[in-house]
């Protein structure tokens, strides 16, 4: 599946929140086409360093290069290559699935929108619903739009912050096929998950993240089961 | 800066087709402007001259109290699904946002002037012997001063957690040199005084607009880091 060459590569990236050290000295990078899952404990500045990378927070010191470029504070050039999911879906409530994507759409200046955003509502199974306003949607069809919207500017790169959280077992079936489908055509991805079977099911290759540390990193062959991988993490988590 | 004023009204016109979906904020600007004018053409007989000194005290007692309600909600919207974090994660400048915003609550402030400046002229049986077209502009450089800085404000106080009362605490102070000229340039207009007079109090009122814009705009972003 992976194609040759880096995607992403932060650089002993630091962030300073108050006088607390968040992240220390971060240096990870994800290749073309790899899935790479980030576990640790709550608290281990998973959230933080997501949002360093995004360009949502301005690392304390630290270089982050995008497909060998040193990015530049707020770039606009990176935003455009990176499809951020957070924890919230980042919606307006107001505003129909269809008016959500258009709005997003506009912003990321999206080529061929009207088409687009109605093929995407049909691959996460909402376009029944595409008029109707989405403030009563449940969590589930909330987090699917929240995939179209991160999907509509075609990202090089998907950060994922827990995106399987409050799915059901056909949501999570239909996530996991569109993430597959986007790594075989290129697309690296970058997961946060506590979700050990999705991230087992996923994942090329899964770091620790423990105090705001990459304290290891394990690629995830066929020969490493689920059991293994916990193990594995485990014997991480309480030798460092 | 193209693509900042097209992304500014990419977001102006989200924020205004929510408006006219839900009416929510409009509703409770007039009603609150409807109101004022109605207990105070009670309480000042119209017959009375003193009428005329009340009116451009009036005109930006209603802009400015209904427009607090406006910006009020142009932020806390944002927080709802945290969609401001969706917006500044999206390849546009912080500022744009800004722009938007500041846009959005401009068309919607005006608005309601449309309606409520008539019906206080009508209910204090005002008859209007300025020159219209410079009432207009006072009325506009005014309120876009107000829209400025309110704005800015409105998006500082949104992230604490008592934002409603924290807004007019920054902002009534601030606006104090712009609504002082803003009612002594409309009160020489309604008087029919010549537009010479007034000139000095809009060129105040313009430097003011332009000072705070430039501020507001490059401070901005500072704002969003926080947020």
């Amino acid at each position: 599946m992976k194609e040759l060459g880096t995607m992403l590569e932060l650089r002993n990236m630091t962030k300073l929140l108050g006088d607390k050290l968040v992240l220390r000295n971060i240096t990870l990078t994800l290749e073309k086409g790899e899935i790479l899952a980030v576990i640790g404990p709550n608290g281990a500045g998973k959230s933080t360093f997501f949002k360093c990378t995004v360009g949502l927070l301005q690392p304390t010191s630290g270089e982050i290069l995008l497909n060998g470029k040193l990015v530049k504070k707020n770039s606009g050039e990176v935003k455009q290559r990176i499809g951020f999911l957070g924890h919230e879906s980042f919606l307006y409530n107001t505003l129909s699935p269809l008016e959500n994507l258009k709005f997003y759409g506009k912003l990321y200046k999206v080529k061929d929108l009207d088409r687009k955003a109605n093929d995407l509502l049909k691959e996460v199974g909402l376009y029944l619903f595409r008029d109707m306003p989405i403030r009563s949607f449940s969590r589930g069809m909330m987090q699917r739009l929240a995939i179209a919207r991160v999907l509509l500017p075609d990202p090089e790169i998907l950060m994922l912050d827990e995106p399987h959280t409050g799915l059901d077992q056909e949501a999570v079936a239909l996530l996991n096929k569109i993430i597959k489908k986007k790594q075989a055509s290129g697309t690296s991805i970058l997961i946060i998950s506590h979700d050990f079977e999705q991230v087992h099911a996923l994942a090329d290759r899964v770091a620790v993240l423990k105090k705001g540390k990459i304290i290891s990193t394990m690629a995830l062959g066929s020969d490493i089961d689920l059991p293994a991988m916990k193990q594995w993490y485990e014997k991480e988590v309480s030798s460092s | 800066m193209n693509s900042i004023f097209k992304d500014a009204w990419t977001i102006a016109s989200k924020d205004l087709s929510n408006e006219f979906k839900t009416k929510q904020t409009i509703g409770m600007m007039l009603i609150f402007s409807s109101l004022v004018i109605l207990i105070f053409s009670f309480a000042f007989d119209p017959t009375n001259n003193m009428v005329k000194a009340v009116i451009p005290g009036l005109v930006w007692l209603i802009t400015v109290f209904s427009g607090i309600l406006g910006l009020n909600r142009s932020f806390l919207s944002e927080h709802e699904n945290d969609a401001l974090t969706g917006l500044r994660s999206a390849p546009i400048d912080p500022s744009s946002i800004y722009l938007g915003k500041v846009l959005a609550n401009f068309l919607l402030v005006t608005s309601v002037q449309i309606i409520s400046i008539p019906v206080l002229f009508i209910l204090f049986d005002y008859r209007f012997i300025g020159k219209i077209g410079w009432f207009i502009l006072v009325v506009l450089i005014g309120t876009l001063g107000f829209i400025i800085v309110g704005t800015f404000l409105a998006a500082l106080a949104a992230n604490a957690k008592n934002s409603e009362m924290l807004l007019p605490v920054l902002l009534l102070p601030l606006l104090s040199p712009l609504m002082i000229a803003a009612v002594q340039a409309t009160r020489i207009i309604l008087e029919n005084g010549t537009i010479t007079n007034a000139v000095s109090w809009l060129r105040l009122m313009s430097a003011y607009d332009l000072l705070f814009l430039a501020a507001c705009f490059f401070l901005f972003e500072f704002i969003m880091e926080g947020s």
